[in-house]
């Protein structure tokens, strides 16, 4: 496992061994250096201390040429247990007396070389002169093993490996100490993010255990959590507000949407009845006054007659447009096709539009309000009649095509068709381009397929040139 | 003209539409037992023969046929309706409407109610006319037991 992927308590394991294992050694390689240059400083002052000594005691040996006296004196060496061989030369360099220690059995130098000691290998060897009154009567042959400092180099590593095991067993104990107060309330930190981000809830705060690094991350921590619980109750709040006006917005929509259609209806019924009373009064009048009206007088009757209808017929147009508004539009699979064969059936059946030429293109299915676009359809479509009728031969295309997230649709005839600048005005209320002497209609059927259209996602619009066809489009959701 | 005889009753605020009515009724013979009434308060009264209308009449001796308009100032139409179908003695009368809107919502509510057809009043009343004419002939002539949604 990386390292950076392993809990904080084996981190801290691991670096308090780490540390601890440096210093450890560092501080025993230190010591030890340091001891065996001493040691071996102190063993070379200790063998020339002993072969001085030896050496003052060798001289009457010497000078009277007594080996076995020689010997003696080399045998009290045997107190010095390090000592392994010694040896005396006399003046000519000739071995004079030899001494053994243990077993190690080495062969003597031949000659004796130069005062002063050194280590050879394991062992410390040297010569001293032995003088007596400036006169060197010969010389001694010292050597000596390294047990000494081996021995004390065994104990120093004992106490080295005593000390890190301790040590390691010390910071064991100390990491799951130092865990309480460092690993612990990152934990519990993390515990109380786990439950917020779980349950949602910003009240709840994380406890504090101290004022270090941890306690201030907690405190941050803490602060954070205020800040958003203040944001989250100002949201809820901002949305219970919204969700208050929206209703309130609502219920005044509803009630004016309700005040509405009962105006609709006020009028629908309070404009017909004067309508109503005026036809039916002035064919009163052609019926009983006969002989008393001349032409002219009943030219004017029916000019009466007739206006009052006309003004029925834009109640009646001005109300559906306005209940359109209200209505409800369920979409449901329309098959586009089956609508326009059925309006262009209503007017093929016609003696008076047998003369035109109908091209239906293939239409597709459409997700809209069939019912609405019946009418959008009739509206278009007996517009293309009415203008177009008049012409020689008359034409009416219908088709579709793509474009976009959108399916176009469109009714083109070569009718009378219309100036480009007032194309505009074709989709408004009681808008004509034509006198109703021309052609009858009281301006509302293209504002109503364009409410219909953009009411269910789509737009409409149109293309034409005066005495040369009009092309009316609109669009739906495909 | 007794009013224990009527045979037709009109229900009809609007003056007007009240006399193009009665003369396209008297044109095909209709108005000979007529009685108008002017608001739903009178009709009321005289169908159960209360207020101005006390003693005058026999609840036994009812119209054949009820013209009600739903429009009307005190009493209206609905109302009208209602009690006329609520009391066991003049809920067979068959009762037609009288309104300027076949989109009128009312029309449901009529129907709910017992209504027993509508005429819509047109704008041109020579086809209003037509419609009195036929409901008269089958109402009045035929004479006719009534029944439901006829």
């Amino acid at each position: 496992m990386l390292f950076k992927n392993i809990p904080i308590r084996k981190k801290l394991l691991r670096i308090i061994f780490l540390i601890n294992g440096i210093v450890l050694l560092v501080a025993c390689v230190a010591f030890f250096l340091y001891e065996y240059y001493i040691f071996r400083k102190t063993t070379i002052e200790k063998l020339s201390t002993i072969g001085k000594i030896v050496s003052a005691n060798s001289t009457a040996a010497l000078a009277f040429d007594s080996p076995d006296d020689a010997k003696e004196i080399l045998a009290a060496l045997k107190n010095e247990p390090h000592i392994v061989m010694a040896s005396l030369y006399d003046k000519k360099g000739n071995l004079f007396t030899e001494y053994h220690a243990g077993k190690e059995v080495k062969n003597f130098p031949v000659h004796p070389e130069t005062s002063g000691y050194h280590f050879v290998q394991s062992h410390l060897e040297g010569f001293e002169s032995v003088m007596q009154d400036g006169k060197q009567l010969g010389t001694l042959y010292l050597r000596s093993d390294m047990g000494a400092l081996q021995e004390r180099m065994r104990l120093y590593a004992g106490i080295v490996a005593i000390v890190l095991i301790v040590s390691f067993l010390l910071a064991y104990l100390l990491v799951k100490i130092l865990k309480k107060s460092i690993s612990t309330p990152i934990i519990s930190l993390a515990e109380t993010a786990k439950i917020i981000s779980t349950k949602k809830d910003y009240s709840v705060r994380a406890v504090k255990m101290g004022n270090d690094e941890i306690g201030s991350l907690t405190d941050a921590f803490n602060q954070m959590l205020a800040q958003i619980q203040q944001q989250d109750d100002s949201l809820k709040e901002f949305t219970q507000n919204l969700e208050q006006k929206v209703m309130v917005r609502t219920d005044q929509l509803e009630s004016v949407n309700k005040e509405l259609e009962g105006f609709s209806y006020s009028v629908s019924h309070d404009l017909r009845a004067p309508l109503r009373a005026i036809i039916g009064f002035t064919a009163i009048l052609e019926e009983d006054y006969t002989s008393k009206l001349d032409n002219e007088a009943r030219r004017i009757t029916s000019v009466i007659k007739s206006n009052t209808e006309k003004m029925g017929r834009l109640i009646d147009d001005l109300l559906s447009f306005s209940r359109l508004g209200r209505q409800e539009m369920a979409k449901t699979k329309t098959d586009m096709a089956m609508l326009v064969n059925e309006v262009k059936d209503f007017f093929a059946i016609e003696d008076e539009f047998a003369k035109i030429k109908w091209v239906i293109r293939p239409l597709p299915q459409i997700d809209a309000n069939a019912n609405m676009v019946r009418q959008v359809w009739m509206n278009l479509i007996s517009n293309a009649v009415k203008y177009s009728a008049k012409c020689e031969s008359p034409s009416i295309e219908i088709g579709s095509y793509v474009k976009g997230d959108q399916t176009v649709f469109f009714v083109k005839d070569n009718g009378v068709g219309f100036d480009e600048q007032y194309r505009d005005k074709l989709f408004k209320v009681f808008q004509r381009l034509h006198s109703a002497e021309e052609f009858e209609g009281t301006g509302i059927g293209l504002a109503l397929v364009q409410k219909i259209i953009v009411k269910q996602g789509g737009r409409v619009w149109a293309e034409g040139e005066e005495g040369n066809g009009a092309c009316f489009y609109f669009s739906l959701p495909s | 003209m007794k009013i224990s005889n009527v045979e037709l009753l009109l229900v009809e605020d609007n003056p007007d539409d009240a006399e193009l009515t009665i003369r396209h009724l008297k044109q095909n013979n209709m108005a000979n037992n007529l009685f108008h009434v002017r608001d739903g308060e009178e009709a009321l009264q005289f169908i159960f023969s209360t207020g101005k209308f006390e003693g005058h009449g026999d609840l036994m001796q009812q119209p054949k046929i009820i013209l009600l308009d739903i429009k009307m100032p005190k009493i209206n139409g609905i109302e009208v309706l209602q009690r006329i179908k609520g009391d066991p003695r003049t809920r067979t009368i068959p009762v037609v409407i009288l309104t300027s809107s076949k989109e009128d919502p009312d029309i449901q509510k009529c129907y709910a109610l017992g209504a027993t057809s509508y005429i819509v009043k047109p704008v041109n009343f020579e086809s209003f006319a037509e419609a009195i004419k036929n409901l008269g002939f089958y109402w009045l002539l035929l004479n006719q037991p009534p029944f439901e949604n006829a």
